[in-house]
């Protein structure tokens, strides 16, 4: 944390009066203050228990909201009411211990109204910021920014001066300042408009933005520096959010497309069942799971990691089914092979929701990949779609090393340049073409695993990317993964860019247009082969 | 006489590989011109630049002396008075001999003009007459698809009459032909170079020889000779890069 | 141009089922086993507009080998025209009862029609739209295309994406054509109730000539001399070219021809649904048309007529009585057509000796 926001936290303290921590009898006497007749006495009770910071206060205040804080009548004891098998006990407020069964009508309940109820809610937030549990203590931290009031500073301060997490302090301190300019004197108010600096997200703008409606003078001028700082930043993280998001979508595209590539390039082949493989890895994943929660309940979450591999063989060794069975008699033909695989993939899909229904399926994302890296208030990452974009250039630079260097890339690459030629030095291209058509379908499921975990699992999962993943293909160019992987940058990034301007739906349109354009003006793609080969 | 046809210092090269480098020919109106040169010396290549197909990365290539071809696509240079035959028959194979040579016939070429379009007597004498010329006169009624190897070279050779181009471009007529068949074929073209220019590609010596013209040797991409046939035959260099393999 | 035999039966048998089947609704009493209902009237004269769209898609892929995987758009926005033209006749009918505005703009809170609604309240303007409306699409869409000699399957794919753009756009609520739930809740067309028997009756016939014409027109213009260049253009484009044809505005005239019949085949199918909403743009409709016109045999135009009404006789039958089948059986038959009848029933017949019968005119 930097230095000068030290020091002015600093500063913010010395109005700030710091007890010491309470000691337990004392805690147990404050809890007294509560059987008070007057709802004042009971709220003042609230607030000293409050700024006691005593974890263990929570759980009566807790039980208090919820009306289960009784006065015992025999001997005017306070207690918790609980109800276990439909029948009530008591419990000690602080300790939990037992007391023994509750007879009915023993005792009487605390009473409340609207203004207690509020404070209560006040108070058990700001004690949530003395929790063991850091995420809770940060949570609570956030949650208090936008609502906090005056009461709420001692604790605030206490808590920050007790803190030992940075992400923790950072977040207190936030709140902090956020408190000082809505309810502190002129010169906290100054102070504060400068700390926010530091912290350039959402609710600090527009938090600025409400003081500034009614700052004036030097204030104004503070409060309008720093938000002019935070907007700037803000628009530097949009663009890095976008950035991230156009990557992200951009190596969907580019996993759903590099099979479709693969098999347009070296076949020739329009494969319209593609979008169906993908469903299909989709599904076994999710059934990798289902099997995984029968026999390791323990680590079933970590069945995608098996679902790879399962995914890449069930789904290729369907591709070469289909090549066998189906797309070699349409060889030459590539109108009626677009034709024949969009029957084909509404046989899979109609399969597919007679074996497993129309629903969706659940497939669950193991702990590593929920949850996000946040780099700053306005920035986050999802781990889930970062383990996407690592995903899909893992499988690129594989599928690049595989044709580049292996006797089978060689191949592959022979018969996509000259197949008369290959065929005549002795390469059975129809051996090529199966197993090809399978490593396409293969890299369609490893798709499959990826999309479970963005998109709903359900017959139609394909159908949402077969015309993306064509444009990208078309738009690449044949015979040149590189081109795939630029263009399925290019339109993800495009995507996320427009989205703001256009909308998400205009936007979509507006690149399909573009492409469509860009079609016209380089009808065989970016990455086009030139000369005689690109003739016929 | 005047050029027909003149090509200064063509260049083009597809992905690094230079297909033409600096070529330059001239044919006369009137003359009939053999080109022969090894596999991957820019025969095809130069055809392509000649009807539109291609675009030089640098040169100029001129029609009747001043229309720059360079500009135009396959249609325009087409009307302009170019035929082309493949190397590979080509011809409208699921149309009759018949239909073959009316789409190629000489007529208004847009849209709405073939909608209304009827033969008129001329039409049809002239097709009649290229029948005979071809000796398709009796497959007349037949689908193209249905022909032979040799006779769909004929018909398409028929095609580029009914066109009445000034400047004929013939890229291996003789290929796959019999013995017979490719004596005939260059009886036609010598009587077809009586009327108008023929640049003729081939491979064949014995045909090029039948021809008895003018021959231009390309090598890599540009003129490696030309002359006489004999002359050329007897060029070291020719002998080395070609005929003394 | 001259039409053989074959021509002038199938065209005679369009004509005598314009007549006979709304003789058998109107004459007969309910009672006779021959009667038509009127609900059975009005299926079949949505698949006449069927087949109407089905030949528009066989001139450009039987003919020049044009396989459009957009055409559905052009359909859709032809019956987007008329269905405007209906939803201006509710005027005051509508729930909400404004003359001006319909129903759905009154609840998105619109105070005025927008531009592009004006002159719709005239039936002749809807009709005109729907007309130039689909023909300009694919002239300028075609323009840029053809110009660039973008073909074979590149071509299909980019239809396909313009028809999926176009489904996005109408499905947005503020592009002004009702967003998802499209148009619908039609009242009357030219003053006559839509859903009176007389109405529906004449709504038959009028798909009756409207297909009849389509076909002597489709007719006509194969076997002109510039169908034989279309033919010449799928079967060896080059050697058009080379001849001096300027291709592009071939495919640009019957695409853009084509795409004018599959707006009136629009314009006559919405009044008989009674609905038109963005979902008939989605990219599957368009090939589903494709597989009709393959299953009846392309490039014979009989055969793309029969293709729709066997396939959407057989999609009515199998959607209500067996769901479950329907996607097997049109996904089957995609694979079938393709793998053991490339030309269709019409060629499978012409192969059979038949050809004269039916005027096939598919690859040799």
């Amino acid at each position: 944390m930097p230095r000068r926001i030290t020091l002015s936290l600093l500063l913010l303290f010395a109005a700030v009066v710091i007890q010491a921590p309470a000691r337990a009898d004392q805690t147990a006497d404050q809890l007294t203050g509560l059987t008070a007749k007057s709802f004042n006495a009971k709220i003042a009770a609230v607030e000293t228990l409050a700024a006691s910071g005593d974890a263990r206060v929570v759980a009566p205040l807790t039980a208090l909201l919820e009306g289960r804080l009784h006065i015992r009548k025999a001997d005017g004891a306070i207690v918790i009411v609980k109800t276990r098998n439909g029948e009530d006990f008591f419990f000690d407020p602080l300790t939990g211990a037992p007391l023994g069964e509750a007879k009915p009508r023993s005792s009487n309940k605390i009473r409340l109204n609207n203004r207690l109820r509020g404070v209560l809610h006040g108070a058990l937030g700001a004690l949530t910021l003395f929790s063991p549990e850091v995420a809770q203590r940060l949570t609570a931290a956030q949650a208090m920014f936008k609502s906090a009031g005056a009461e709420s500073l001692l604790p605030l301060a206490k808590a920050y001066l007790q803190e030992t997490d940075a992400s923790v302090r950072a977040a207190l301190a936030r709140t902090l300042a956020a408190v000082r300019l809505r309810h502190g004197s002129d010169e906290e108010k100054l102070l504060a408009a400068k700390m926010l600096a530091d912290f350039p997200d959402r609710d600090v703008r527009d938090l600025l933005a409400n003081t500034a409606q009614t700052a004036q003078g030097e204030l104004l001028a503070a409060v309008a520096r720093t938000s002019k700082g935070i907007e700037r930043r803000l628009s530097f993280f949009n663009i890095l959010q976008y950035l991230f998001q156009g990557l992200s979508l951009g190596s969907v595209l580019l996993l759903a497309a590099i099979g479709l590539a693969i098999t347009f390039g070296v076949m020739g082949v329009i494969n319209m069942a593609h979008g169906e493989m993908v469903m299909l890895g989709a599904y076994t994943t999710h059934v990798a799971q289902v099997i995984f929660h029968g026999y390791f309940p323990g680590a079933y979450t970590q069945s995608l990691l098996l679902a790879i591999p399962c995914a890449f063989l069930v789904t290729g060794l369907f591709g070469i089914l289909l090549e066998r069975s189906v797309i070699r008699f349409l060889y030459g033909r590539p109108l009626e092979t677009l034709l024949a695989t969009w029957g084909l993939s509404l046989i899979l899909q109609q399969f597919v929701r007679s074996v497993f229904g129309p629903t969706n399926r659940e497939v669950i994302a193991p702990s590593w990949m929920s949850g996000s890296i946040e780099i700053t208030g306005g920035l986050a990452l999802t781990n889930n779609r970062i383990c996407i974009i690592v995903f899909a250039i893992l499988v690129f630079l594989v599928l690049t090393l595989l044709i580049r260097y292996t006797d089978f890339g060689l191949r592959m690459r022979a018969v996509t340049q000259n197949r008369a030629m290959a065929d005549a030095v002795g390469i059975r291209s129809s051996w090529v073409d199966a197993m090809t058509f399978g490593l396409g379908s293969g890299v369609a499921g490893l798709a499959g695993v990826a999309l479970s975990q963005i998109d709903n699992v359900s017959p139609n999962l394909g159908q949402g990317y077969i015309i993306d993943s064509f444009l990208v293909v078309v738009f690449g160019g044949v015979g040149n993964l590189w081109g795939t992987l630029v263009a399925a940058l290019t339109l993800g990034l495009g995507n996320k860019f427009l989205e703001p301007y256009a909308g998400a739906v205009l936007g979509k349109i507006l690149i399909l247009v573009l492409v469509i354009l860009f079609i016209q003006k380089r009808p065989r793609g970016l990455f086009a082969l030139k000369g005689r080969a690109a003739e016929s | 006489m005047s050029e027909i046809l003149y090509l200064d210092g063509i260049s083009v090269s597809f992905a690094g590989f230079k297909a033409l480098n600096d070529l330059s020919l001239v044919v006369e109106s009137g003359e009939m011109r053999a080109i022969i040169g090894p596999n991957g010396a820019g025969k095809t290549t130069m055809m392509d630049i000649i009807t539109g197909r291609t675009r030089p990365d640098k040169g100029i290539a001129l029609f009747q002396g001043d229309i720059d071809l360079t500009r135009m696509d396959e249609a325009e240079i087409a009307n302009l008075g170019i035929g082309r035959k493949f190397q590979k028959p080509t011809v409208f194979e699921s149309h009759s001999v018949e239909d073959n040579l009316q789409l190629a016939q000489k007529a208004p070429r847009g849209p709405f003009a073939s909608l209304f379009a009827k033969l008129s007597g001329a039409q049809r004498t002239a097709i009649d007459e290229t029948l005979e010329t071809i000796a398709l006169a009796d497959a007349r009624r037949r689908l193209a698809g249905e022909l032979s190897h040799g006779q769909k070279q004929w018909l398409e050779i028929g095609m580029l009459l009914m066109q009445q181009p000034e400047l004929l471009l013939v890229d291996e007529p003789v290929a796959g032909m019999t013995d017979a068949e490719t004596e005939q074929t260059a009886d036609l073209l010598r009587q077809i170079a009586l009327t108008r220019s023929v640049v003729v590609v081939e491979h064949d010596m014995e045909f090029v020889r039948a021809l008895g013209t003018k021959v231009t040797v390309l090598h890599e991409g540009s003129v490696l000779s030309e002359g006489p046939l004999e002359t050329v035959q007897n060029d070291p260099r020719v002998i080395e890069v070609y005929l003394g393999r | 141009m001259k039409l053989n035999a074959s021509t002038w039966i199938f065209a005679a048998l369009l004509a005598g089922i314009t007549i006979i089947v709304p003789t058998l609704n109107l004459a007969l009493p309910e009672t006779s086993a021959l009667h038509v209902p009127t609900y059975a009237l009005s299926l079949f004269g949505k698949y006449l507009s069927f087949a109407l769209l089905a030949l528009s898609v066989d001139l450009i892929w039987g003919y020049c080998g044009i396989l459009s995987l957009g055409h559905g758009a052009f359909f859709a926005l032809g019956g987007y025209a008329m269905g405007m033209h209906l939803m201006r006749q509710i005027g005051e009918r509508g729930v909400y009862g404004n003359a001006e505005l319909p129903d759905f703009m009154v609840f998105l809170n619109w105070q005025e029609l927008p531009w592009y609604w004006y002159g719709f309240d005239s039936f002749g303007f809807a009709l005109a739209m729907a007309m130039l409306v689909p023909g300009a699409l694919a002239l300028i869409f075609g323009w840029f295309a053809f110009r660039s000699r973008v073909s074979g399957v590149y071509l299909s794919i980019i239809t396909q994406a313009m028809t999926f753009a176009l489904m996005l756009a109408f499905f947005r609520n503020d592009m002004g054509f009702g967003g998802n739930n499209g148009l619908t809740d039609f009242k009357e067309i030219l003053g006559f109730d839509l859903h009176s028997q007389g109405t529906r009756v004449a709504l038959f016939i009028a798909s009756g000539i409207a297909l009849l014409a389509g076909f002597v027109l489709c007719r006509m213009i194969v076997a002109s001399k510039l169908g034989k260049i279309l033919v010449g253009i799928r079967d060896a484009e080059s050697r058009t070219r080379f001849l001096g044809y300027r291709v592009e505005h071939y495919k640009l005239f019957v695409f853009t021809l084509s795409a004018v019949m599959a707006g009136i085949a629009g314009a006559l199918y919405v009044p008989q649904v009674g609905i038109i909403n963005p979902g008939e743009f989605a990219p599957a409709n368009s090939i589903e048309i494709v597989v009709w016109v393959a299953l009846g045999g392309r490039g014979t135009l009989i055969g793309a007529i029969m293709g729709a009404v066997l396939v959407n006789l057989a999609k009515s039958y199998l959607t209500a009585a067996f769901p479950e089948i329907w996607l097997f059986a049109l996904g089957g038959l995609f694979v079938g057509v393709t793998l053991f009848l490339p030309k269709g029933i019409a060629g499978a017949a012409g192969s059979v000796g038949l050809a004269r019968l039916i005027g096939a005119r598919g690859r040799p």
